[in-house]
């Protein structure tokens, strides 16, 4: 579960919002309005201020590297820092095996990212976000860079993440995923949060 | 001291003869550096001969607040220097206070051990001793310290979203920023390394030849030079150590959270 009261950051907020587990809340609205800036605030990468709990802990309570491993953010662009892929990957060795749920041979654990493409980085930033196994996803636009069977591929991993009981917080600019993977919608607009579910 | 030749004007005018000679050839290729050799040239006259004429009396005076108040015009002078040479830099005070700080603490500290420990004037102080040797540490710091800062935020900047990576997915910002710091300290100690490595055989240091010209026999030479650059060396990496680390702590958070915010581009402040 997250459960976020009263969060604010720069033009947003207050906000207030709640995720049971195991469910996927699909946040839209249009470009600029602050929907990373939302996601960033909920992982602590910002400043801001307002109360951000799960079922088992409060942010404020715990360290930012303890909190940011249970509430997992994927940004919509990913970061590397060395040249091998496996070199990103806490247990590259479990991990690989899990390379073909996402699209990927398992040999491109031992790829250089140079010669990744957007996607490609995007379906590995993915999973190295799962490897702590975390009880929140925050997820900015993680098919954005992907054709359709790829998309369908990781909005199956997130439905078996789901069933785990992992708490989803989907952002998304395609009306059809936030249909397919989750059950409430929420639009961010002007700052606040609107539910336009259908 | 034996065998001190002293120079006359006439031989610093036939000196700068070669120079002369620079600015015609640049004339005559259309190189348009004429103009900035003959005002460098001219600084460097003025600024010596006034440093010379203000050494003399310095010395002859022998006050320690005098000592003091010129060592102290020469930290805020270089710190100034640190602050110019970054393309981005530390917001407000930190800007300015921590590359002179850092400088400060590492250079004047070991400059003042050497003084009172190893030099050995009477008194500790005394300006002949105490100014040429701050200048030499001070100066070396000074572009050490300038270098890491520089590297570290330009670094960055370029690496923030790898950094904020590593940090969404549980690094402290000591781990996350471990790869931008590595290469700022490389940065900051790489001219002194270069220097030391370099020295006796590529280059014979000024102070060193400057020491041999005016007489001093040359192992009494290197015996003071080697002293110069422990202290250099001593001095830029501790200087480059405090303004470095000072700086990551500054443009991170409790939150382990990345604020570059905190930075701002030279050109804005200039």
């Amino acid at each position: 579960m997250l459960h976020v009261t009263n969060l604010t950051r720069l033009m947003i907020g207050p906000i207030n919002l709640t995720i049971r587990d195991g469910e996927c809340v699909a946040l839209t609205g249009p470009s600029g309005t602050g929907k990373s800036v939302l996601l960033r605030a909920i992982a602590d990468l910002d400043p801001n201020s307002g109360v951000v709990k799960t079922n088992d802990m409060q942010r404020e309570t715990v360290s930012a590297p303890q909190w940011r491993k249970q509430v997992a953010m994927l940004p919509a662009e990913s970061g590397w820092w060395q040249e091998n892929v496996a070199a990103h990957f806490q247990t590259p060795d479990i991990t690989r095996h899990h390379l073909p749920e996402v699209g990927l041979p398992i040999e491109a654990m031992g790829w250089e990212v140079a010669r990744l493409s957007t996607g490609e980085k995007h379906r590995l930033a993915l999973l190295r976000c799962l490897e702590a196994n975390p009880q929140v996803l925050l997820l900015d636009e993680p098919t954005a860079a992907l054709d359709q069977d790829t998309t369908l591929l990781i909005e199956a991993l997130l439905k078996r993440q789901l069933a785990s009981g992992t708490s989803i917080l989907l952002v998304t600019h395609d009306t059809a995923q936030a249909k397919r993977m989750a059950l409430r919608i929420l639009h961010l607009e002007a700052g606040s949060l609107t539910e336009v579910t259908p | 001291m034996s065998g001190y030749i002293s120079l006359t004007y006439f031989d610093l005018l036939l000196a700068s003869i070669f120079l002369i000679l620079n600015g015609t050839l640049s004339l005559w290729l259309h190189l348009g550096l004429e103009r900035k050799l003959a005002v460098a040239a001219a600084r460097m006259v003025v600024q010596l001969i006034l440093v010379g004429l203000l050494l003399k009396s310095l010395f002859s005076i022998l006050s320690p607040w005098l000592t003091l108040l010129v060592a102290a015009f020469m930290v805020l002078f270089a710190g100034r220097e640190i602050w110019a040479r970054q393309d981005y830099r530390l917001r407000g005070v930190w800007g300015y206070g921590l590359g002179t700080g850092a400088m400060a603490f590492a250079g004047a500290g070991i400059t003042l051990i050497a003084l009172s420990s190893m030099i050995g004037a009477d008194p500790w102080w005394t300006p002949r001793f105490a100014l040429p040797l701050l200048g030499m540490v001070l100066g070396n710091t000074m572009t050490g310290v300038s270098l890491a800062l520089d590297a570290l935020h330009s670094n960055l900047r370029r690496e923030r979203v790898a950094i904020e990576a590593q940090l969404l997915l549980g690094a402290d910002r000591w781990v996350a920023l471990r790869p931008c710091l590595r290469r700022a300290l490389r940065a900051g100690f790489m001219p002194i390394i270069n220097a030391m490595a370099a020295t006796g055989v590529v280059s014979l240091p000024g102070m060193m030849t400057g020491q041999i010209l005016s007489g001093v026999d040359p192992t009494e030479a290197v015996k003071y030079q080697l002293l110069v650059m422990f202290l250099i060396g001593g001095s830029t990496g501790l200087g480059v150590l405090l303004a470095a680390f000072g700086s990551v702590w500054r443009l991170t958070d409790e939150r382990h959270r990345l604020r570059l915010e905190r930075l701002t581009k030279a050109k804005d402040n200039a």
